[in-house]
């Protein structure tokens, strides 16, 4: 009997604030949380989440992801504890870069103060897969454990790996999605020397005056359950991952393939995965990061993945326009705002998109929410996410 | 400093930091545990590097062993003052 994977819970922490539906009604309102330049998830007070320990033994990366967690599990319906064996219930958490908050501060304790003086929680605040790990911790998770680094697809393959977890019956239920803080001077600075940053401070993907993505900070979190399991127990079933998948554009180390090939297989491979026909998807939720060469080179790989006609008449909306990159957490916070869009019928908007440029001609849904079809038709999405290092993740994902 | 330390001085920069650490202020005695408070083993990294940073003692890994209630933490630091 194949195994299908249901979504029971979602939580975020992002710049439109605390709460995966705040996040979904923020947006889908046009409210933007970008402030000089960059997304901070400027309501998120750690200590309003989180015990002082907690605090402590967690870099902000990881605060995010267990405030996100805690979300999630509670939106599930799981009472303290997994409502399934520990030992089957996993923990995958991506992130981009991981604790680099941290390393930055102990690297200036280094220099200025000698090597005795760096705290012993370095490396365990630090390490990319902390957030897995405390998460795991926290709710007696003993299943499989790890992050996923795929820089800015790291959310959305860490979803896919749950589902995978799951599907092959590794497990029967997986707390995963992404998180990211790197809003700190190192990242900032070296994102800005590589010109990958907005001068404008804008987020406006698709746009003609598009100039680099805007950082953003934030966290993820969905509860995937089998679904047998999940009927089984009386969850409130949000809704479905149908099909995954990802592709390497094996290409440049920072620059997509301009045709966007590998980004078309990967949508193709995951609607191919769901089972599900390229005209049965209602809404495609973009990476869109605003810089100039992934919006084109994406723009030219949903006309491949979906063909010319369907391309162009698809609702295509891009969740960094309202909270700018939250890198590694972007593909998880995304998939939750595609879920939450799909369940509400809804196609969230392209913040600030005003002027069309040559070639970049499909509906981006510009600056205004808008229905999607409602009645019988199912409630299929895509959400895609791609990384440097030419990393394409693809979710095909279904509300109920 | 480090000579004129009293005890009292130790145990109390020893409470500060547990209830830095997170232990409830409440549990914080000279008999408390550092389990009940919590209080694990990179705690006890961070409380060496505390006490060696105001008192020039330096805990390693050998004397914290064994260490399992706050009066034995603030013996050994005493000891190590002489």
């Amino acid at each position: 009997m194949t195994r299908s994977v249901v979504i029971t819970g979602v939580g975020a922490v992002t710049p439109l604030g605390v709460g995966a539906r705040t996040l979904h009604e923020r947006w889908s309102a046009g409210q933007s949380g970008i402030e000089d330049g960059f997304g901070r998830a400027s309501e998120f007070e750690p200590k309003e989440h989180l015990s002082t320990k907690e605090v402590r033994r967690s870099d902000r990366f990881t605060q995010l992801a267990l405030a996100a967690a805690q979300e999630a599990l509670e939106d599930a319906g799981w009472d303290g504890e997994p409502p399934y064996d520990p030992d089957r219930a996993a923990s995958v958490i991506g992130t981009g870069i991981g604790g680099i908050g941290t390393l930055e501060a102990n690297h200036i304790i280094l220099r200025d103060e000698g090597a005795e003086r760096i705290s012993p929680l370095s490396i365990p605040l630090l390490m990319a897969n902390a957030a897995s790990g405390v998460v795991a911790m926290k709710h007696d998770l003993r299943g499989q454990s790890f992050g996923t680094v795929s820089a800015c697809a790291a959310g959305a393959h860490a979803i896919g790996m749950a589902e995978r977890i799951i599907r092959y019956g590794d497990a029967d239920a997986v707390v995963t999605g992404g998180s990211e803080a790197a809003i700190t001077p190192l990242a900032t600075a070296a994102f800005g020397r590589m010109d990958a940053l907005s001068d404008s401070g804008i987020s406006r993907p698709f746009d003609r005056r598009r100039d680099g993505f805007v950082m953003g900070e934030g966290a993820g979190i969905l509860v995937l359950e089998e679904e047998q399991a999940a009927r089984e127990r009386g969850a409130r079933i949000l809704g479905y991952v149908r099909g995954y998948a990802s592709t390497s554009d094996a290409h440049h180390l920072t620059a997509p393939e301009p045709n966007g090939r590998g980004a078309a297989k990967a949508m193709e491979l995951a609607l191919k995965d769901a089972g599900i026909e390229a005209q049965d998807v209602l809404y495609v939720n973009a990476h869109g990061t605003s810089t100039p060469l992934n919006d084109r080179s994406e723009t030219n790989a949903i006309k491949t993945a979906l063909g010319e006609e369907l391309a162009a008449r698809m609702p295509i909306s891009s969740t960094k326009s309202a909270i700018g990159h939250l890198l590694g957490a972007a593909g998880a916070v995304e998939a939750i705002a595609t879920l939450l869009a799909l369940r509400d019928r809804i196609a969230p908007p392209t913040l600030n998109y005003e002027e069309p440029d040559e070639g970049l001609d499909l509906d981006y849904v510009p600056n205004e929410a808008r229905p999607l079809p409602n009645g019988d038709a199912r409630a299929i999405g895509l959400s895609n996410a791609f990384g440097f290092g030419g990393h394409n993740a693809v979710l095909c994902l279904e509300a109920s | 400093m480090a000579a004129t330390a009293t005890r009292e001085e130790i145990e109390g920069r020893v409470f500060e930091a547990l209830e830095e650490f997170g232990a409830e202020p409440d549990a914080i005695s000279p008999d408390a545990d550092f389990e009940s408070l919590d209080v694990d083993s990179l705690d006890l990294v961070e409380l060496a590097q505390i006490v060696e940073d105001e008192y020039g003692v330096q805990l390693k890994g050998e004397d914290m062993e064994g260490v399992k209630t706050v009066r034995q933490a603030v013996d050994l630091v005493m000891s190590k003052l002489g």
